[in-house]
């Protein structure tokens, strides 16, 4: 899935976008590679704890036994706590992996839902027939692994109840969202089910303002808050992994709150 | 059993320290050093006092990502190994027979005893009001990091203990305090060990035998 901020089809520069997503990658890599020397350096331990392989290998398995974990203690039926109108934040917290004053704002008119994977009807949608699906609202705290957190109001589709109206394979194991920013976020089939887990339009009952996700981002009350990915141009059921910006750096992947 | 035979098998082998203790205890030290630096490291992404920075040379991995799989990789052995600590302790009576009992009268005698460097440590094996009352603060601490860390990691799935706390912040904050006890307790039980360190030795080594116990404290569970 290409961009929207890129020209989809000339011919030579679509290679040289992929390597660039390459090249940026590697040096993303590189550069935490040399992060992670320095704090081994720093800690003087001699035994470099924190550059060795089987101690990576090690707290990724860790990672991996918590996802188990994690979805073991994910009851389908337990609600967030909600709050009254009177506790949100307006406007909203911003975050990204990159600073406000980098962000792209999507435009609403040309912009459209792709869909992939297991879906019964993957006729891609606009948003005007998004704004005629089921509204539902919800006020929840959005908590972020830094240790941050705000109260939101927001309103949107289930995503049950969009994932039943495309036909989608409600067994399968992933859904994977890809961005306009060129980010991607996976969750799991029961988080995508629950009751307070929303495709969101609307914040504090006005459309989103683009910083927050303008004109559709994830907002489930069940997981933290770099898990909720905003302006959405893709959502792919799948029963493989589907690629996740910040769990493929490192951090939790299912990060259920 | 007769008061003899108690004594013959204590002097077979019945240490300070018993081995299960000395294991739980490095493991612990270990672990806790874990959770306390790579806590640091997830402490400094949001801080909670302006003024409170953790110098990165302090914390156990370079960013976000490692501070928080160390965190959540320590928290396993934390928990078992506290677990095992808890039955042990009380299964075997080792808490009723070191930690208690603290009187008030022992308490004044102790502290000011301490104050001016006078407290006796010449008996390993009998622990001294001070000494009983900062174990027990910190193992109600480590249970309290327990359950404020769950309050934490689960705000949702476990919002009662969220509640307790007040708030998500709440359970941070109180996290932030259970650290810190633990973390003076380190400072001053280290700095202890080192000024006695025939007590470092008995951790290792088991220390030295236990007298019988007195009929009135009754015999192990």
């Amino acid at each position: 899935m290409t961009s929207l901020f890129r020209p989809t089809r000339v011919p030579d520069p679509d290679i040289l976008h992929e390597h660039r997503t390459l090249i940026r990658r590697i040096e993303r890599r590189g550069l935490l590679r040399g992060a992670f020397s320095l704090g081994a350096l720093a800690m003087l331990t001699g035994c470099d704890l924190e550059n060795s392989a089987a101690v990576n290998d090690v707290l990724g398995r860790f990672s991996e036994l918590n996802d188990r974990v994690e979805a073991l203690i994910f009851d389908p039926n337990k609600l967030a706590p909600t709050y009254p109108e009177s506790m949100v934040l307006k406007p909203p917290r911003f975050n990204a992996f990159y600073e406000i004053q980098d962000l792209k704002p999507v435009d609403g008119a040309s912009w459209k839902l792709e869909l992939a994977g297991l879906i019964g009807d993957k006729r891609p949608w606009t948003k005007e027939q998004i704004a005629t699906l089921p509204e539902k609202e919800i006020i929840i705290r959005h908590i972020c692994v830094e240790g941050w957190d705000y109260i939101g109001q927001w309103s949107g589709v289930p995503m049950r109840t969009f994932l039943e109206r495309i036909g989608a394979d409600l067994t399968a194991k992933y859904i994977g969202f890809r961005c306009a920013d060129d980010y991607t976020v996976s969750i799991d089939m029961a988080t995508a089910l629950h009751p307070q887990t929303l495709l969101a339009t609307k914040y504090a009952r006005e459309q989103m303002a683009d910083p927050f996700g303008y004109p559709l981002r994830l907002r489930t009350a069940t997981k933290l808050g770099f898990k909720n990915p905003k302006w959405i141009t893709a959502i792919e059921v799948t029963n493989s992994y589907p690629p996740d910006y910040w769990a493929d750096l490192g951090f939790n992947w299912h990060s259920g709150i | 059993m007769s008061e003899a035979s108690i004594g013959a098998k204590a002097a077979r082998g019945r240490r300070l320290h018993p081995l299960p203790i000395r294991i739980m205890h490095w493991i612990n030290a270990v672990t806790m050093l874990i959770m306390i630096s790579s806590g640091w490291g997830i402490y400094d992404d949001e801080v909670i006092f302006g003024f409170l920075f953790f110098p990165p040379s302090l914390t156990i991995g370079a960013w976000a990502a490692p501070h928080l799989q160390w965190h959540f990789a320590g928290m396993w052995i934390l928990v078992l190994n506290g677990l095992a600590y808890l039955a042990y302790g009380f299964a075997t009576g080792r808490f009723r027979e070191k930690l208690l009992p603290i009187r008030l009268k022992d308490m004044i005698h102790d502290v000011r005893e301490a104050l001016s460097l006078h407290l006796a440590h010449e008996d390993l094996t009998v622990y001294n009001a001070v000494q009983k009352t900062l174990y027990i603060i910190v193992i109600l601490a480590g249970i309290l990091q327990v359950v404020s860390g769950l309050a934490i990691w689960k705000p949702v799935q476990f919002s009662g203990l969220t509640a307790l706390f007040g708030d998500f912040q709440g359970a941070r904050l109180a996290h932030f305090i259970g650290m810190s006890v633990i973390f003076g307790f380190l400072l001053l039980h280290v700095a202890l060990a080192l000024l006695v360190p025939r007590t470092l030795w008995a951790m290792l080594s088991g220390g030295p035998l236990v007298a019988p116990k007195r009929p009135t404290q009754g015999a192990p569970r």
